[in-house]
């Protein structure tokens, strides 16, 4: 029995050994070209991919994920998975020389680092996570400079945003990512960390989670009740839109807490907006849009 | 109907002494817990009809928050103590639960789908994810009911029990699968529903399922005497007059409904099925006829009383309500299985 297995391992290994070089070599090749910038890139997160098109590396992205939309050239590039199940193979058989992954991918990371591909590693965070990556990315893909001005270009952008709201008074605003169909149930909402957070910030509202330091809470009605929101917007991915015929009814389930400022004064909003929900180059336009469904007086 | 004579009023006065006490414990539990919550509220304000109820927040809070996720608790919490009952007496099983048989991860299967693919009633107005639930269960009903039926006259409970626990295990698959299509925030609104929530929001959910729960508890009341025979072994039983395919029928049938029609208002609660049967057991005996009542009362009040944690505890984020019966019911399981009989 032992010896039969270790007739099996002989091979098994010496193929591995094989994998390994095999895998090894063509990173050595390109190893030069590393120096002076990536040649082939890989995107699993949509927020950095559009980061990449906006820093002028897109010509070398030869694949995105699964959630990948934008811009949309990305429609005509291979897909490799997403953040549960990356493609290892196909990823492997496209050889780039930098992945972009998320933090929490630790076995795809070994993997790549195993097969000596690079890797970005892409962390959730707030605004200030945007234009951090930014820069990162940049360093990274050697367009420093360009990601130096689109940084820059995402700072002025907001504080133009925060300047012109800063003077208004903040309306407490619940801002709703997440909900049943028809109904109040599941609803989830900003807390009071990230970028939607943030972003509501800068927009020139008042988080009515602010004190919640979580990304998303699960907000009971009795919460949204005594919270008392001035508004409330609903955002989601512009794909998940609610039929046109469909809108007024899911407006109308707000009705049942009329004691609400915000149902009562008419101030419940859809905001379907991919430039809200994807912490991308484009949360300056999301938050504009938050700005002037907030403070429509301003931007008239 | 019994030889003893002084039996049927000991009966009588026991099954009065159960129901009045655990219906005060119930009642105290359903008229207590809206009284607390996450937020103060001025009941004063809240009861004086004088102030419209479109601008009063403290009746708001009261009629639309709480009231409904009460009564919700209260009906999720019986319906699944009783069928708790109903599914340990009929497959003479301590550790069966509602969800043993499939039934729940149907009812699962179907919420997911309607949260995943973003179904909606919009057109009559009501939401799908409740529906696509009900629909689930009975979907699972009818796929082991008929194999447990297939081979046997009458049905078998081995049948039974194999066929509920693989169509447990395929309907998770099947949710695992439909999970692959979703998006992140439906992946996280579908892990939240399987946690159980009580939060209706309104009482439709609660009448929607109210017929299927009435039927239900009729059965049940009537099952009291067959499920005594049953836990006798089906052959005893038989031979006191039971027609036990029939009343094996029936159990199985009102059970599933009453554990769809709880999954739909509240998601898939666990442990209320097996440790509230237990600990009645425990106070009042094996009698269903006593069990089963008492059951369903002290389920009532025990979900009303870990949904109030739920929402109080971490205040104003709430846990999910499933997580407090098993933090609860999860110990209590494990003493149950190593427990000398």
């Amino acid at each position: 029995m032992a010896a039969h297995q270790k007739a099996l391992t002989r091979p098994v290994a010496a193929l591995a050994a094989l994998l390994a070089v095999l895998a090894a070599a063509p990173h050595r090749q390109t190893a030069p070209a590393a120096a002076r910038g990536v040649a082939r890139i890989i995107s699993l997160v949509p927020a950095v991919t559009e980061m990449i098109y906006e820093i002028g590396a897109g010509p070398r992205v030869v694949a995105v994920s699964s959630y990948d939309t934008y811009p949309p050239e990305v429609k005509r590039l291979p897909n490799v998975g997403a953040l549960l199940d990356p493609n290892v193979e196909r990823i492997l058989s496209l050889k780039p020389d930098l992945v972009v992954v998320y933090g929490s991918q630790t076995d795809l990371k070994q993997q790549l680092a195993r097969a000596g591909i690079g890797v970005f590693d892409y962390r959730h965070a707030g605004l200030g996570g945007v234009t951090a990556t930014v820069r990162a990315l940049g360093a990274r893909t050697g367009d420093a400079a360009r990601a130096e001005d689109l940084a820059a270009r995402i700072d002025r952008g907001i504080e133009a945003i925060r300047r012109k709201v800063h003077d208004r008074p903040k309306p407490r605003t619940l801002l709703v990512f997440g909900r049943e169909r028809m109904a109040l149930r599941g609803i989830y909402a900003s807390g009071g960390t990230g970028f939607m957070d943030d972003m509501l910030t800068a927009a020139g509202g008042a988080n009515v989670f602010a004190e919640v330091k979580m990304e998303a809470v699960q907000a009971s009605t009795e919460q949204i009740l005594a919270k008392r929101p001035d508004v409330i917007v609903e955002t989601r991915a512009a794909n998940s839109a609610f039929a046109v015929g469909e809108r007024d009814a899911e407006l109308n389930v707000w009705k049942v807490l009329g004691a609400i400022p915000a149902v009562r004064s008419n101030r419940v909003y859809f905001l379907f907006d991919d430039r809200i929900v994807i912490p991308g180059p484009r949360v300056v336009e999301g938050t504009e849009a938050l700005a002037r469904t907030l403070h429509p007086d301003v931007f008239k | 109907m019994n030889t003893d004579p002084g039996a049927p009023v000991t009966l009588a006065w026991r099954f009065a002494r159960t129901v009045l006490g655990f219906g005060a414990l119930a009642v105290a539990a359903v008229l207590l817990a809206p009284l607390v919550g996450a937020t103060a509220i001025d009941f004063r304000r809240a009861f004086d009809f004088s102030i419209p109820f479109a601008d009063n927040v403290d009746a708001q809070i009261f009629f639309v928050a709480r009231l409904p996720r009460t009564l919700a608790g209260a009906c999720v919490g019986g319906l699944f103590a009783a069928s708790g009952v109903v599914f340990q007496g009929l497959l003479r099983n301590p550790l069966a639960t509602p969800f043993t048989l499939g039934v729940s991860t149907g009812a699962a299967l179907g919420a997911v789908l309607a949260i995943t693919f973003n179904w909606s009633l919009g057109f009559i107005g009501i939401s799908a994810v409740p529906v696509a639930a009900f629909v689930g269960s009975l979907v699972a009903v009818a796929i082991v009911y008929a194999l447990a039926q297939a081979r046997h006259r009458g049905l078998s409970t081995t049948v039974l029990l194999l066929a509920g626990v693989t169509m447990n295990a395929f309907f998770s698959a099947m949710i695992l699968f439909v999970q692959y299509f979703a998006s992140f925030a439906d992946t996280y609104r579908t892990l939240r529903w399987l946690m159980g929530d009580l939060d209706v929001s309104s009482y439709e959910p609660l009448l929607a399922a109210l017929p299927t729960a009435t039927v239900a508890f009729v059965v049940f009341a009537w099952l009291a005497r067959p499920l005594n025979l049953l836990s006798l072994g089906p052959d005893s039983a038989e031979s006191r007059g039971l027609d036990v395919a029939r009343a094996q029928r029936a159990a199985f049938l009102s059970a599933s409904l009453a554990t769809g029609a709880a999954v739909s208002i509240g998601g898939p609660i666990g442990f209320v099925g097996i440790i509230i049967p237990h600990l009645v057991r425990l106070m009042v005996g094996p009698d269903h006829r006593l069990v089963l009542p008492a059951a369903t009362l002290f389920g009532a009040a025990f979900l009303v009383g870990c949904d109030l944690i739920a929402r109080t505890i971490l205040a104003p984020v709430e846990l999910p309500v499933g997580i407090i019966t098993a933090l609860l019911g999860g110990p209590f399981f494990l003493w149950l299985l190593i427990r000398k009989p």
